[in-house]
């Protein structure tokens, strides 16, 4: 979920704009003194209090719910904990006649999670590698190069593309993008790089790593660019008029004035499309094939951490299995915070004290 | 510096800038191409899949062809209206807290903060959140668990766009208000919250929008179903949920109905999309969010 907030000293630069009002906020937040006086002598002292309580209970609710997640989790993992511990990350089993690893038997108790761990991360890193560079360069053309006249319809596609549901971009990637890999990507791939030993046809269904990677791509391209696109938005036009006076072409206009600026936010930006992917369930589940292995292939089947949730929740009848599953979400939901926290302060850093001159 | 030296490097410059244009454009057009593909394609298989049956029919046995997902329509109103009584209210109290009562306070920065980081909370985690809160107490899956997982989807979007709809509000606006002798809280709901209404309404579409197509949280809450049902306390169809199982089942006719399934959910998203966008273009709203 994109929600893509414009920083707040760019919001309140917009209200004095439009509102014709000084601007307020953080930093000038003081209630006038006339205000305070009219306050004060109200004669609704008890319905305030309690409207006011009210609001403050709506907004502890968020806090409320996020621990109640968090503790929901935890009790529901315990078993899973006590069981394994921390080895459940790291841990393998061989089997015993072919001496070759297992990682995922929920029928033997066999449990290990670093095949979604790797399917996960393997998967969201296909993804960056993907969407950065694009979504960076999409960002540069929005701001920098396109005719105005563009600038809001393509602003709207990329909008669009960030509200289309994951499981749209699934049934998509099963009935298009799956036989385009299967049919013409991937034959192509495994003759011209075939030797990195990346890229081997030991699996002709089109399904696997390198395809989640690539629809994930597209899930959050839109979150990369519109977040990029943000922090280059509050640098200050006078960085690139200082730039350009020097005689800078337009390229080092960006990358001297634009880019450097606002490459923390950028980071940040990649960030938070980064905590997309880790979470993404519907589209990777149905293209990455779901099988609890670990290849050196891009193009094998594999699963994550989030499809084998989806896949196997409901048919988990052993309670040990059930928790193994619960522990796998706590570490997904531990993981994202971390990474979504991280991002948020990485954006804010940037547009907190921008004197932005929004375009 | 010779003059050779200059013109090389002065060329070279050129043409880095002139690369550097190229690529930006290719990457805009490398973007714009799977929306237009997806949305083409959709667009596409859905309308040629999408007939009358389709909103009045529950779905056929496999197999047999015909059917249509009546049933999931009306889940997934049912679904969406549990949510909104949930998410609606607590994120539009959450947004009035931010704006009027906690500008600038450490507490509201934590409560802005949290919204951003329950919104990352991949909603798989959610479900299953939901899942061992509500469902493993009440022994069974239910229309309700799934509506509480997608409405507590909904409050941080719905709580940080009513805050930046309601910093858009003038002050002098709620200050006139006092200035007649309205109590604060007349002054907040039926003031501020009202100048600011349309703005907080597609808000709240956007999260309806939203959490319409969400999937993974109610794989263990809603569950799904092939029949009628509109208890609270069963299990229940919904559209994306029904979209899934039919996009991963081999019959093609389930193929059809997934398609005609993604159609209409992407028509109700597109318009609150761009309701939101007509919103925040025009009046006090400009420029919002």
């Amino acid at each position: 979920m994109p929600e893509i907030h414009i920083s707040q000293p760019q919001l309140e630069q917009k209200s004095a704009i439009h509102g014709g009002h000084p601007p307020a906020g953080p930093d000038a937040s003081e209630i006038s003194a006339v205000r305070k006086f009219l306050l004060s002598r109200g004669n609704s002292a008890v319905v305030d209090r309690g409207f006011y309580w009210l609001m403050v209970l709506c907004a502890l609710s968020i806090f409320g719910i996020v621990a109640l997640i968090a503790w929901r989790l935890v009790v529901s993992s315990e078993l899973a904990w006590s069981k394994f511990g921390l080895s459940f990350f790291y841990r393998a089993f061989t089997d015993p006649d072919t001496h070759q690893f297992i990682f995922w038997d929920p029928v033997n108790g066999h449990f290990s999670a670093i095949p979604f761990v790797f399917g996960t991360l393997l998967s969201s890193f296909l993804a960056l590698l993907m969407a950065v560079p694009l979504a960076v360069g999409l960002a540069i053309f929005l701001t920098e190069m396109c005719p105005r006249a563009l600038r809001g319809p393509l602003a709207f596609l990329t909008e669009l593309l960030a509200a289309i549901p994951s499981v749209i971009f699934g049934l998509w990637a099963v009935f298009v993008l799956v036989p385009l890999m299967r049919g013409h990507v991937n034959p192509l791939l495994i003759k011209v790089l075939g030797w990195t030993g990346l890229f081997s046809d030991d699996n002709p269904t089109g399904l696997g790593f390198l395809t989640a990677g690539v629809i994930l791509a597209i899930m959050i391209l839109p979150i990369i660019s519109s977040l990029t696109r943000e922090v280059m938005t509050a640098v200050p036009q006078s960085q690139r008029e200082a730039v350009l006076a020097l005689g800078a072409t337009r390229w080092e206009m960006i990358r001297m004035g634009v880019l450097r600026n606002a490459r923390i936010g950028i980071v940040g930006g990649i960030m938070l499309g980064l905590g997309r992917a880790l979470g993404e369930t519907m589209a990777v589940t149905m293209v990455i094939g779901n099988t609890p292995e670990i290849h050196r292939s891009l193009l094998s089947n594999g699963s994550s951490m989030a499809a084998v949730i989806a896949n196997e929740f409901t048919e988990a009848v052993d309670d040990v299995h059930v928790s193994a599953l619960i522990e796998i979400a706590l570490a997904l939901f531990v993981v994202t915070i971390i990474v979504n926290a991280l991002a948020r302060l990485l954006v804010w850093a940037v547009t907190r004290g921008a004197p932005s001159q929004a375009r | 510096m010779k003059l050779e030296t200059y013109k090389f490097r002065s060329r070279m410059r050129a043409l880095t800038d002139g690369a550097v244009t190229a690529m930006a454009i290719l990457a805009t057009v490398l973007v714009v191409a799977p929306l237009v593909a997806i949305f083409g394609y959709l667009v596409f298989k859905g309308a040629s899949s999408l007939n009358l049956a389709f909103f009045t029919h529950v779905p056929k046995p496999p197999g047999e062809t015909g059917g249509g997902m009546a049933n999931a329509i009306l889940g997934s109103g049912i679904l969406l209206a549990v949510a909104s009584s949930i998410g609606v209210p607590i994120g539009i109290g959450g947004g009035i807290y931010l704006a009027e009562f906690g500008r600038g306070t450490k507490l509201a920065n934590a409560v802005r903060f949290t919204a951003d980081v329950l919104n990352g909370v991949p909603s798989i985690v959610m479900g299953l959140a939901i899942y061992s809160l509500v469902v493993v107490p009440q022994k069974h899956f239910s229309a309700f668990s799934g509506g509480v997982a997608l409405g507590i989807m909904m409050i941080p979007t719905v709580c940080r766009t009513t805050e930046e709809m309601l910093l858009m509000v003038p002050h002098a606006v709620r200050e006139a208000a006092l200035g007649l002798g309205v109590p604060n809280w007349r002054s907040v709901l039926s003031i501020t919250v009202k100048t600011a209404s349309p703005g907080i309404i597609t808000g709240c579409m956007l999260a309806f929008a939203r959490v319409a197509g969400e999937t993974a949280p109610l794989i263990f809450t809603a569950l799904g179903n092939q029949y009628w049902s509109s208890s609270l306390n069963q299990p229940i169809a919904a559209l994306p949920l029904q979209i899934y199982v039919y996009a991963i089942s081999p019959y093609d006719d389930w193929h059809r109905l997934a398609w005609a399934g993604a159609l209409v959910l992407i028509v109700l998203i597109v318009l609150a999309v761009s309701l939101v966008r007509y919103v925040t273009s025009r009046g006090v709203l400009k420029g919002a969010s």
